[in-house]
């Protein structure tokens, strides 16, 4: 029962992880129905932005939590300016391009980004400090969960009720949906496309930043390749949770986490990927948009 | 001009993506994770063949990558031979004859090799130094056989050649990929004693490759037993399902196949959790970097590495030799060359002529000492006192055991 709970537990995190950056994924998509593979890189970088933060203010002598908070907020403002340009030089051009183009462009952002940060920083992996504290009230728990873990959960359930709220119930929230809607319609009404779909990418860039600052005090290290793993994982369980919904962001990331952490636990790691992507399969198959996701009629 | 798309249309996108994505992957990994032990190809060169006809001459051929991409790790070998050769040659040669350096490109290439071990036959080689890659030694020994020419290698370290049993003509100053396998079991059997053993690896070649040999003697040795034997994902996020299910075998160590990336993920991970499972690795561990990562979890890491010899006067000896005779520092397998030089020439020495069974049976009875330490060869054509030591993080660095 321990190790069911523990291998549950395992999946949660992992889950989690997957999530978090998933949700950025979704909401790009639900908005302008862009996969923006660009998006594991834009973690990535918040991740490098808060180990860089990070080092220089451990060298000023800051404390802990100075350390955290500055290093975060610095990492998500910067990776936002980040999706804020990726989009504007990479994406906005091809507005009104066929599909293809900007799926491509944005793949071409992604191979960019990661040789930049490759040729900027460095190809090793770098040792990333684990930022956040640990709680004294979870040792008696340490062998079950710990707090970089515990936090990554608590950090994507807020997100995605956060992001929830502003979609339902903010005037942002309202001239995003009626972007996604119908985005002739909402520029005839009168709504700033452009700024929505500017906005949008901000908000996703912050999450990545906060998932890459999280993810990379967990597992202890980075170097330029971590967002396009992490990234094909999150895609995934956007996919799977039926991409462009929220909820259905996080209940993908999460089944996939389950179903990887419970085919090593019982099966084999060697079939992890294997499990995950059958259920992928298997989910397309019965439910095509996703576990959440609603399939619309085309129109001609 | 707008549309929505169909159920369809996102799984096809979304399919054709993930295989673009894939393909993308598996590149990086050849890229990225290559052993550069065994490089694979080049291209066509000329040779520098110092055409000594001085009547009676031991000819001592040279085969390997020598131009191209790859050359780097043939080219060593060349200068090696030629800093012996010259050496040997100023103290009045051997039995009396002068050695003579015959020098072949095989690019790299299985298919090229054939011909340049032909050619080498052809001009009469007595022994050969070579050749660099596995591949292409493997499908130019046939030749050396039927010809009875003894061949040895710097660097080939693909097990069977010499395990298998089908080349009785090939030697290496090289220590082969299981050798690691075997001393990492051994270590944690009877030096760690230790009983039950997780075996991991990263699916890739080399790693693979080790564990399986590390489980294989494992279940030979019959002191231990393996409980846990589990290929893990490269790259992924985390590792806490394998990490519990190391834990849930109750393994007293664990044998990891690959390299430091994940292994220190794995080791990180390990000991968060409260769990001190003993590590060992190998060489693809056996990194700075994995220090620099894993930080204070490194530390009771072991790691097999190459021995080190940058002591052994023989060595420091032939390093500046090197940089006197050539302007640089030596590259890949250049002691390994020179050590396999030294025992070619010291075998006929020792044997008294070219004959192929003396030669051969010189090789495995007389020690010679060269700047990888005093060998000799045994039954398969393994040079007995090369080879791998266990080395084990502390405060921060590698130390030999």
């Amino acid at each position: 029962m321990d190790y069911f709970l523990e291998l549950f537990l395992g999946g949660l995190t992992r889950g989690s992880i997957y999530a978090l950056i998933a949700l950025g994924y979704t909401m790009v998509y639900g908005i302008i129905e862009l996969i923006n593979f660009a998006h594991g890189e834009i973690y990535m970088i918040g991740a490098f932005t808060a180990l860089i933060v990070a080092g220089v203010l451990t060298f000023w002598g800051f404390n802990h939590i100075a350390i955290l908070l500055l290093a975060s907020i610095i990492a998500v403002i910067y990776s936002a300016a980040y999706g804020f340009t990726v989009e504007k030089v990479a994406y906005k051009p091809l507005r009104h391009a066929p599909r293809l183009s900007p799926l491509i462009s944005a793949i071409g952002m992604s191979i960019f980004l990661q040789n930049y940060v490759l040729l900027a920083q460095t190809s090793d992996f770098l040792p990333f400090p684990s930022l956040i504290p640990d709680f004294k009230f979870l040792e008696p728990y340490s062998h079950l969960i710990r707090p970089p873990e515990l936090v990554i959960l608590l950090t994507t359930a807020v997100s995605m009720l956060l992001l929830t709220l502003l979609i339902r119930f903010t005037r942002i929230g309202k001239a995003m949906r009626a972007t996604a809607q119908d985005r002739n319609m909402a520029m005839l009404v009168g709504i700033n496309v452009d700024r929505i779909i500017s906005i949008t990418f901000i908000i996703g860039s912050a999450l990545a930043a906060i998932g890459g600052i999280l993810i990379a005090s967990h597992i202890g290290m980075i170097n330029f390749y971590i967002g396009f793993i992490a990234g094909i994982k999150a895609f995934t369980a956007a996919v799977l949770g039926g991409i462009g919904s929220i909820p259905g962001a996080v209940l993908g990331g999460l089944v996939l986490g389950w179903t990887e952490s419970f085919a090593t636990g019982y099966v084999s790691s060697d079939y992890e990927d294997v499990f995950a992507f059958a259920l992928l399969v298997l989910i397309l198959i019965f439910r095509p948009a996703g576990i959440l996701g609603r399939s619309t009629i085309q129109k001609v | 001009m707008m549309k929505k798309h169909s159920r369809k249309s996102i799984a096809t996108v979304f399919i054709s993506v993930l295989f673009f994505l894939l393909a993308g992957f598996s590149f990086y990994s050849c890229g990225e994770r290559e052993k550069p032990a065994e490089p694979e190809k080049t291209e066509k060169s000329a040779a520098p063949a110092p055409a000594e006809t001085a009547g009676e001459t031991i000819k001592l051929g040279v085969g390997g990558a020598h131009s191209g991409d790859l050359a780097s790790y043939g080219l060593p070998s060349v200068n090696a031979a030629e800093l012996v050769v010259k050496e040997i040659n100023e103290k009045g040669g051997i039995l009396g004859k002068k050695v003579e350096l015959l020098v072949e490109d095989d690019v790299c290439k299985p298919e090229v090799a054939t011909n340049t071990a032909t050619k080498l036959l052809s001009e009469g080689v007595d022994v050969v130094m070579g050749h660099i890659c596995s591949g292409a030694t493997k499908s130019a020994l046939g030749i050396y056989k039927d010809s009875k020419i003894v061949c040895m290698s710097p660097s080939a370290t693909n097990p069977p050649l010499t395990q298998s049993g089908d080349y009785p003509n090939f030697f290496r100053t090289i220590a082969s990929d299981d050798a690691q396998a075997k001393l990492e079991v051994d270590y944690a059997l009877d030096v760690l004693n230790l009983k039950k053993i997780a075996v991991l690896h990263d699916k890739g070649d080399y790693g693979k490759g080790l564990a399986e040999f590390a489980k294989s003697f494992i279940e030979k040795s019959g002191k231990g037993e393996v409980a846990l034997y589990e290929g893990i994902t490269p790259g992924a996020v985390d590792y806490s399902a394998v990490v519990q299910k190391i834990k849930q075998s109750g393994a007293e160590a664990v044998i990891f196949g690959g390299y430091h990336p994940e292994a220190s993920k794995i080791v990180m991970q390990m000991r968060k959790k409260g769990m001190n499972t003993t590590f060992i690795s190998d060489d693809g561990v056996k990194d700075d970097t994995f220090i620099k990562v894993a930080g204070k979890y490194a530390e009771g890491v072991y790691a097999t590495g190459p021995k080190d010899t940058s002591t052994n006067p023989l060595a420091i000896k032939a390093n500046e030799d090197h940089i006197k005779a050539y302007g640089k520092e030596p590259g890949a397998f250049f002691l390994n060359a020179y050590a396999a030089t030294q025992a070619l020439l010291n075998a006929i020495e020792k044997a008294g002529s070219t004959d192929y069974d003396a030669i051969v049976n010189a090789l495995r009875t007389e020690y010679v000492e060269t700047p990888l330490g005093k060998i000799r060869f045994d039954e398969k054509g393994d040079a007995i006192g090369i080879g791998f030591s266990m080395y084990k993080v502390e405060n921060g660095v590698y130390v030999e055991n």
